[in-house]
């Protein structure tokens, strides 16, 4: 029978050691954990082919140093000690828990060297590229992928994760369990994809990517903290394997994207919690900072011929952020971007937004006619968020009866607090 | 790492074919398994008869039953299968993704038991 | 003539079986299968990691998707097969009631299938 096995979460470390440690070790293990963990077990996984000596093996070394560094004191390089003492632990456990010809087809690699020769990992190589993409592999289902990717690489731990996700903790951590047995038995590589398989693998770890910043971002549900903590952990991530594969323009532009959308973090929501669309935001409560790295990111690209969807969803932002005023938006720049986004990724709700930017830069008039084409293709009659910005163009033609309804239909339709309160507000206006 | 490839496709599209698509088809797989003979992953391979001619044995209360038919009935069915050598997951996927019923059919791949272990 | 017994098993009832009980099982089918192999009646036979290990492949507008998971959720699972040569088809069947015995899964069942011979291209 396989053991299941999880991370001390962090709260738990402080509960127990509290008494007994200086409070200055136990910062310092919690928060090598949080900057290196990802970096650690990369190499542990490199070396002994498997995630849950790994893990196992990291946990030990944590407890050692929490150990040690009470008695003798943190060591000058407490990344390097920590991964010093992992590999020495996992070798341990292999030793202690398997038949030797096992422990040594596993670790078929050379010796650790002694403590005194490790170097701290060199930063030409870094173990997590290839790990990314076993994260992701698109022959383990989505929901595993985003678990492994946030606890093996992102150091959440398995309670964090459920928090997040609102999933009970016993079915995340099964969902590990047979992620990784599928890793084993089925040996899902730990490698970079061949230049072959690269495209579409980079696509799917994309994707994931992409998912887990969204679940923070727009989350429906879930502690508000927590989700913050996933869509940071999401640019974190994306940031990383911009540096690892610095030639690929999808991950620059992945990275913007995510850029723009959380420097608006802040003025998404009134004082009073209420939703803020795009056009009533506070433009100084925007995160002028990530807005310049998003922009730098975009410039250095120059020009690119064929740009992917997500390059193409943060030049839309671009758009935005580069507007001083929700009035000075080039909306018809807008709409020729969500038309080239159109044709590489046709979706009903493309269409919705191509129709609100023409709206916007050519006449209300206009992307009401094609918002009524697109209603009659049927795709969108179940999405609240076509009929509020059906509604949204009514009410600015000053149509108030037909706007009331459609926001009734709208309202009928959301599920999320913040915008029903948003469309109940708007509703009224126009009732008045 | 040994991995078992499970060719699915619709029989009645099979059997549909004109003499000419059957002959193409036909070339494809042989071509497919030269392939997979030359750079020495091809364990083995077998195509089968359609479920049609199929039987199927099962024990209940401890007596045997044999009744005509596939085990399951499914919009696709299992037509053959290999047994290829693979140095993991993503070598095995790539040489399913070129099967000639990938296209249009399924192919299921699955590790194989190794005792050992 | 060939044929291809294919195995399937209810996954559940192997996994809720106990170490020593399914090491037992593995034993029966060893010893089953040398003596196939003596009366020269079985070619190959394979048993297989179970369905959550599986991978479907599809290639669908040039794009490769793959699925995590068996080719079709069925009751019972595809868990193995042998390869046997015998006189005829009822002998086949007559064979897979035999592997049936010898597997004691409770719903399992044995699929008997003519393997399709090419002269050698």
């Amino acid at each position: 029978m396989h053991q299941t096995w999880q991370w001390l979460p962090a709260a738990e470390f402080s509960a127990t050691l509290v008494a007994v440690m200086p409070e200055d070790v136990r910062t310092v293990v919690e928060s090598v954990f949080r900057r290196e963990s990802g970096k650690i077990i990369a190499g542990l996984i490199r070396r002994f082919g498997d995630f849950d000596i790994a893990e196992e093996a990291m946990q030990d070394a944590m407890l050692a140093a929490l150990d040690h560094w009470a008695t003798e004191g943190a060591p000058g390089n407490p990344a390097a000690w920590i991964t010093t003492t992992a590999q020495r632990k996992a070798i341990d456990r292999l030793r202690r828990s398997r038949t030797r010809d096992e422990y040594q087809s596993a670790a078929n690699h050379d010796a650790p060297a002694p403590l005194d020769e490790m170097e701290s990992p060199s930063p030409f190589q870094d173990d997590r590229l290839p790990l990314i993409f076993t994260c992701c592999h698109p022959a383990l289902g989505l929901d595993a992928q985003v678990v492994l990717t946030l606890r093996t690489l992102g150091g959440l731990t398995t309670p964090e994760i459920a928090r997040a996700f609102l999933v009970p903790e016993a079915t995340l951590a099964q969902r590990l369990v047979r992620a990784k047995r599928k890793i084993r038995e089925a040996k899902i590589p730990y490698r970079v994809p061949s230049a072959e398989q690269l495209p579409e693998r980079l696509e799917a770890a994309l994707s994931v990517l992409y998912l887990i910043f969204n679940e923070g971002y727009s989350a429906t549900a879930g502690d508000a903290l927590v989700r913050r903590d996933l869509a940071s952990e999401a640019i974190r991530l994306t940031r990383l394997l911009l540096e690892l594969m610095p030639g690929q323009h999808d991950v620059a532009g992945l990275l913007a994207l995510m850029l723009l959308q959380d420097s608006r973090r802040a003025a998404r929501l009134d004082a009073d919690g209420e939703l803020v669309v795009l056009e009533g935001q506070d433009r100084d409560k925007w995160d002028h900072g990530q807005i310049a790295e998003a922009l730098r990111l975009l410039e250095g690209l120059g020009r690119i011929v064929d740009p992917g969807p997500y390059l193409l969803q943060a030049a839309i932002a671009a758009e935005h952020a580069r507007a001083a005023k929700a009035q000075k938006t080039d909306w018809s720049r807008i709409a020729i971007l969500y038309g080239a986004l159109q044709r590489i990724q046709p979706s009903p709700v493309i269409a919705l937004n191509r129709a609100v930017a023409v709206a916007m830069a050519y006449g209300y008039e206009q992307g009401l006619a094609l918002m009524d084409e697109l209603r009659q293709a049927g795709e969108l009659d179940h999405y609240h968020l076509y009929h509020a910005a059906r509604a949204d163009l009514l009410r600015r033609l000053g149509r108030k009866d037909e706007a009331a309804a459609a926001y009734r239909v709208a309202l009928r339709l959301a599920t999320n607090q913040a915008e029903r309160r948003y469309l109940e507000r708007r509703l009224s206006d126009v009732s008045g | 790492m040994r991995y078992m490839l499970l060719i699915y496709d619709a029989e009645a599209a099979r059997a549909k074919a004109t003499p000419e698509e059957q002959k193409a088809t036909f070339e494809a797989w042989m071509a497919y398994s030269a392939e997979l003979n030359e750079k020495g992953v091809k364990l083995a391979g077998e195509a089968l008869m359609p479920t049609s001619m199929a039987k199927t044995a099962r024990i209940r209360d401890g007596k045997t039953l044999a009744t005509d038919g596939p085990f399951a009935e499914t919009k696709e069915q299992l037509g053959g299968f290999y047994i290829l050598n693979c140095k993991d997951l993503d070598e095995a996927v790539a040489w399913a993704a070129k099967a000639p019923n990938a296209p249009f059919g399924s192919v299921e791949v699955r590790p194989v038991m190794e005792f050992g272990d | 003539m060939r044929f291809m017994l294919i195995v399937y098993l209810d996954e559940e009832a192997e996994t809720s079986k106990s170490d020593a009980e399914r090491d037992e099982m593995f034993r029966r089918c060893f010893v089953h299968s040398a003596e196939w192999k003596r009366q020269g009646v079985m070619e190959a036979g394979e048993p297989l990691h179970p369905t959550s290990t599986s991978t479907t492949v599809r290639v669908r507008g040039g794009k490769t998707i793959l699925t995590d998971g068996p080719f079709a959720e069925t009751k019972e699972q595809l868990g193995g097969y042998y390869i046997v040569d015998c006189a005829n088809e009822q002998d086949a069947v007559r064979l897979a009631a035999e592997a049936a015995e010898i597997h004691r899964n409770p719903f399992g069942a044995i699929e008997v299938r003519p393997i399709l011979e090419f002269s050698a291209p």
